[in-house]
């Protein structure tokens, strides 16, 4: 078991490592750099920021550097924002983007479970259609149209419901407070809801069809207890395999929820880098999400065969 | 002597060998009315979207100033600050542009982006899964490791670094999102050439004398065919979003031209005074997407020998 994660980590590293160098070589295709400006500086100081950040140096030598740095995690400086880190940036849109994505995802969870059993016990039912339906909704209507379309009914026309006001504020963070949490988390979550949901409606109708449960009914279990003891847990399993793309579908929408609530997070951070060709920091989210999203599949693969007897270690 | 040809005999073949797949999966597809009326609905936007100059009186890039955020006439409610008149039947932009065509224009970008990059995607992944599958242990290790390796890009971050690299090249922005697009196509295409080699029907067909090529031709590529061609209509969808993500965070197609992304984009930040800017292009993705996943799942309806 140790032995399995440890060759996992280990064999993690190289992938790592080829996504640097592509991530790095690419990122120099580019034409321009940060530095450009529309006002021509004098060479000798242009030579001295070029020197400061080693962009004189030649190319393979930057990349050594860079990768020097990397070893004892220091994602190096900003380019754009002056006496900042790369480090010290994710590290403060890290817990804004940590506590959104999380939310989400419990959130996601809960749903999708809750509305992928339901699905399954009424097979072809309203409640069945209605949920796929739903689901298929989430799935193609893209997170940009729905959030904004939230924002107007929830924060620019209001909600009225049995006299109460139920307007949210339209954006910003507020340090957290629960009423600029709930529009964020609900559009991050819809499309996982929807995709879970599909995936749990699918897995438990077969288990539902499996002999385990013919025989969990058979000696006279009550139905509730068959279905949550007997089919839920089995019916779960392919699910721990999709929480690695979960959580990247979870990253992608950030970018978009984050800058449509005006949430500093670490999305916002990332757009605001591709557009002014901030290099560095371009470069250190997308190598501190793939490490990530590395490490989410590493532990969902070491999650699913402790889950599942019939999954060995070996290889 | 002269030779004989039947023509009958042969023509009898080929329609038997048809409707062992094609025909029937037509057949099938037909029958999803679902599928249908997300053919109706994509042939129709495809159609106003060629003929858009066609269709209204206004081009996608005349700006007028005295219809700006103006709704369209038959707009409900009282609270507008201004009609557009006219043939505006959108409303008009924050630049008193028409929206009609402007959606319409961005209509024109979205699906080219989504035909053009799918066909990228389906090049590089067809070949590069099919060289893996038929190289076989080392080399099908390496190349699949690579695929594993992209895998864990997130891929939007990688599009849009592309997108940043080639400085918004309109071109550009195609190949960026299908050379991005295509590693699950590689891994069907691989799993499915790898499975269908070591079938006993491919041994049948040698048995019985087929050639090799025949083999190949009638037997391998009607089976890769057809999860290629599911996998390729939940392709499209998939890419008119991502250019449509890009373009909404503003990294995207550059003004006077727009799609979808930019319009949404531009309605949001319009929305409380002129919904409609909103509203329109949303509707008009959202069939789209919608459209796209009923025909794909018609197609893996169809086209999926399993549930015959």
């Amino acid at each position: 078991m140790l032995g399995f994660a440890l060759r996992r980590l280990l064999g993690a590293i190289p992938t790592l490592i080829v996504i640097v160098t592509l991530s790095f070589f690419v990122m120099r295709l580019a034409p321009g750099g940060p530095f450009d400006t529309q006002r021509r500086l004098p060479p000798e100081i242009e030579r001295n920021i070029a020197a400061a950040y080693h962009l004189d140096k030649p190319l393979y030598e930057q990349y050594f550097l860079y990768l020097g740095r990397l070893a004892h995690f220091d994602l190096g400086p900003s380019y754009r924002t002056k006496d900042f880190s790369v480090a010290r940036l994710i590290g403060e849109g890290l817990p804004v983007s940590a506590r959104l994505g999380l939310s989400a995802m419990a959130l996601a969870l809960v749903f999708g479970i809750g509305f992928g059993v339901a699905a399954a016990l009424r097979q072809n039912r309203a409640a069945d259609y209605a949920v796929m339906s739903f689901a298929t909704a989430g799935i193609a209507i893209p997170t940009f149209v729905v959030a904004p379309v939230l924002t107007l009914i929830f924060g620019v026309w209001g909600v009225r419901l049995f006299g109460v006001d139920l307007s949210l504020p339209v954006g910003g963070w507020n340090n957290g407070a629960l009423a600029n949490m709930i529009l964020p988390v609900a559009v991050l979550a819809l499309p996982e809801i929807a995709v879970i949901a599909r995936l749990v409606r699918g897995s438990m109708v077969e288990v539902l069809r499996s002999n385990f449960v013919r025989t969990a009914r058979a000696k006279g279990l009550p139905y509730r207890v068959v279905v949550l003891r007997h089919a839920l847990p089995a019916a779960l399993l392919p699910l721990v395999s999709y929480l690695g793309p979960a959580f990247a579908g979870l990253l992608t929408g950030s970018l978009v929820v984050e800058r449509i609530f005006g949430i500093p997070g670490i999305g916002r951070y990332f757009v605001e880098g591709a557009t002014n060709r901030d290099y560095t920091l371009v470069l250190g989210v997308v190598i501190f999400y793939a490490a990530f999203i590395i490490l989410l599949n590493l532990l969902a693969d070491i999650l699913y065969a402790v889950l599942d007897p019939r999954v060995r270690y070996a290889r | 002597m002269s030779i004989t040809f039947d023509d009958t005999a042969l023509d009898r073949a080929f329609d038997v060998r048809g409707r062992s797949l094609w025909v029937d999966a037509r057949r099938r597809l037909l029958a999803n009315k679902a599928a249908v009326a997300s053919m109706i609905v994509l042939v129709v936007i495809a159609l106003a979207a060629i003929l858009a100059p066609l269709l209204s009186p206004y081009a996608y890039d005349s700006i007028d100033y005295s219809v700006i955020s103006c709704a369209p006439d038959w707009w409900p409610g009282d609270a507008i600050a201004c009609r557009a008149g006219g043939a505006h039947w959108f409303g008009t932009d924050a630049v008193g542009r028409d929206l009609f065509i402007r959606v319409l224009y961005g209509a024109r970008v979205s699906l080219a982006v989504g035909i053009v990059a799918t066909l990228v995607s389906l090049l590089i992944g067809v070949g590069y899964g099919a060289i893996a599958g038929f190289a076989g242990r080392r080399l099908d290790g390496l190349m699949m490791r690579f695929v594993d390796v992209l895998y864990s890009l997130p891929y939007i971050f990688l599009v849009i670094v592309l997108m940043v690299i080639f400085n918004r090249n309109f071109y550009l922005t195609f190949v960026a999102i299908g050379a991005v697009e295509w590693l699950t196509m590689a891994r069907i295409v691989r799993g499915q050439t790898l499975s269908i080699r070591h079938k006993e029907f491919i041994e049948a067909a040698r048995a019985a004398g087929v050639g090799r090529f025949a083999t190949i031709g009638r037997h391998v590529i009607p089976n890769v065919v057809s999860p290629v061609v599911v996998y390729m209509s939940l392709t499209i969808p998939n890419v008119i979003l991502a250019e449509s993500f890009v373009s909404f965070l503003g990294l995207g197609i550059q003004e006077p031209l727009t799609s979808w992304g930019v319009l949404i984009s531009q309605g949001a930040d319009q929305m409380e005074a002129a919904p409609w800017m909103l509203i329109f292009p949303s509707l008009f993705m959202a069939a789209t997407l919608f459209a796209f996943n009923f025909i794909g799942d018609g197609l893996r309806d169809a086209l999926d020998p399993k549930d015959r």
